[in-house]
């Protein structure tokens, strides 16, 4: 059988576009086309791996390793639906893997969640990330006392870098925007709460444990708070993941704390009704509960206030639809069979997808592997059947975006960004400090034309 | 800090936790495979996909495992950082490892 050139244009630079790339690649006959709505690559790992976890960051080496391949090419700046159509995408491609994640959050669905001063975690770490889309002042951290609501590693991460300091958070890659405000910040209580009890919590232990490591907040755990029903036991026998948390979280609840600027708290069986405030966040009304012996809260009817300046609610991400491409509303994600897109049921040719967008915002990026590489499997088993491209110049979707006057970023785009944020790291004593500002990245960027 | 490969994974070698490893940093020896702790960047993707079990965190690694972290840190100060498990070939078994009792069902 002879193999003819296949040609696959990947939406996403995230970790599950890069997977599915890489898999890719595996075949010599596969040339792929990997591009992404930002001028940087990385998704999540460069907009939402927290500054601090700097170890987790690295990932990013084995990521661009897969972007410099030979057979694979980076065109950031290019935005499905704005500058290029998945018709347009089918003209000149073999097969469209969509990986583009979930961009906005879940909300809690209570009165006042639109007061000012009431977010999403996703917003913070956007902010905090210097997500090009993110105002740069949209977080003053004027506000003394912050709930977070959700007991995720997001909720962890964001509690955590409201308990850092600037002089903690210097040496890391986070804006200088964003350090400015934070050594200004007025934050003095943080509270992580969540519906049901320490053992239905998301969170994994790493992440919880580091949270007692903070040099300027004491966490506090209520013993209280620490109930088990029978699932809960059963559940601790069975995970140790969910048997160090409670560890950890015991551990706490029995130390006095040491009187640090800062106070985390961690507290459970705590439902969100309603944020309180008369044109600004003032407090929370929360209903207290208890565990009905399957690991569900059911309201005790007793119910209390903490007031807060600041509600950032971390109860999950979620996918939005995307214009040419079927959706689930339900699930936030589109529909799918192992990966390929499904159209009214039957798997459309030519369409898959990987990630976020294929089985919701769940797992670490580890796992994103192994779903791209499930995602591709499938491609491989239908790649004889793949509908040919019209247009068969490799170079014709370049000529089209030129045509549409899209500033496309090129490899070598990034590398000239990444170059300006290591020199401004120098003046910091970071080894990399992100440019936050579009304008900015795209002048650095496009001073490079693309090869081809 | 990093994850670390045990005693279960001895003259065993599943290898499932290689495929999912996302910055390839699983080496394999006769006996047994080696996480590079320099090159881990505990995203955790190995740890629920090994079919016995043999991955933990360093931190939760039991005491009569730890050796098996000492055993990776001798191995990968003669090795060093190959960057990357797929180009590089069989790694040598640390003594610790040599020295254990045959461990295959």
């Amino acid at each position: 059988m002879s193999r003819r050139p296949i040609r696959i244009a990947v939406v996403g630079s995230g970790p599950a576009g890069v997977y599915a790339a890489a898999a890719l690649t595996d075949r010599d006959e596969v040339c792929v086309d990997v591009i992404d709505r930002l001028p940087t690559p990385f998704g999540l790992v460069r907009y939402g791996v927290a500054p601090d976890h700097e170890k987790m960051k690295s990932v990013a080496v084995a990521l661009r390793r897969v972007l410099e391949h030979d057979r694979v090419r980076f065109l950031g700046n290019v935005e499905l639906g704005r500058d290029v159509s998945v018709e347009d995408l089918h003209r000149y491609y073999h097969a469209v893997v969509v990986a583009n994640g979930a961009a906005v959050d879940r909300r809690l669905g209570i009165p006042g969640e639109d007061l000012p001063g009431s977010f999403s975690a996703t917003e913070f770490v956007a902010w905090y990330s210097g997500h090009p889309d993110s105002a740069l002042d949209q977080f003053t951290l004027t506000a003394e006392t912050v709930i977070v609501v959700g007991v995720g590693n997001v909720a962890i991460d964001v509690a955590r870098v409201l308990c850092k300091t600037a002089d903690e958070l210097r040496p890391t890659d986070i804006p200088d925007h964003v350090l400015a405000v934070l050594s200004h910040s007025r934050v003095r209580e943080v509270s992580i709460i969540g519906r049901r009890g320490p053992v239905q919590a998301k969170f994994t232990t790493k992440e919880l444990r580091e949270l007692g490591e903070l040099a300027n907040a004491d966490v506090i755990v209520r013993p209280d708070d620490l109930q088990l029903d029978e699932a809960s036991e059963e559940a601790v026998k069975n995970d140790a993941v969910v048997r160090r948390n409670l560890d950890v979280l015991r551990g706490w609840s029995e130390r006095t704390p040491e009187g640090r600027s800062r106070r985390l708290h961690i507290r459970f069986l705590l439902r969100p009704v309603g944020i309180i405030g008369q044109g600004a966040v003032t407090g929370m009304d929360l209903a207290r509960g208890h565990l009905d012996g399957h690991g569900r809260a059911n309201d005790t009817g007793k119910s209390m206030t903490l007031p807060a300046q600041m509600v950032l609610r971390s109860v999950g991400y979620r996918g939005i639809p995307m214009p040419g491409l079927p959706f689930d509303e339900e699930k936030g994600i589109i529909p799918n069979l192992s990966g390929r897109i499904l159209r009214d049921g039957a798997p459309a040719p030519g369409e898959y997808v990987a990630g976020w967008i294929k089985r919701g915002p769940s797992g670490i990026i580890g796992t994103n592997k192994h779903d791209a590489n499930e995602t591709v499997r499938c491609l491989f088993e239908d790649i004889a059947r793949l509908p040919s491209p019209e247009a068969r110049e490799p170079d014709g979707v370049i000529d089209l975006l030129r045509q549409r006057r899209v500033r496309v970023v090129p490899w070598e785009g990034w590398e000239a960004i990444e170059a300006l944020e290591i020199a401004s790291g120098r003046a910091r004593g970071a080894r990399q400090v992100k440019l936050a500002e579009r304008e900015l990245l795209l002048a650095a960027a496009l001073s490079r034309e693309i090869a081809t | 800090m990093t994850y670390v490969i045990a005693l279960a994974c001895v003259d065993v070698k599943d290898k499932t936790c290689v495929e999912e490893c996302p910055v390839d940093c699983i080496y394999e020896g006769e006996r047994m495979l080696y996480i590079q702790p320099d090159e881990c960047v505990d995203c955790g993707a190995c740890e629920p996909v090994c079919p016995v079990e043999a991955i933990a965190y360093e931190d939760d690694l039991s005491e009569e495992h730890k050796p098996f972290a000492q055993a990776a840190l001798a191995l990968f100060a003669e090795v060093g950082s190959p960057g990357g498990a797929a180009r590089a070939g069989l790694v040598p078994d640390p003594l610790y490892v040599q020295a254990l009792p045959y461990q295959g069902a």
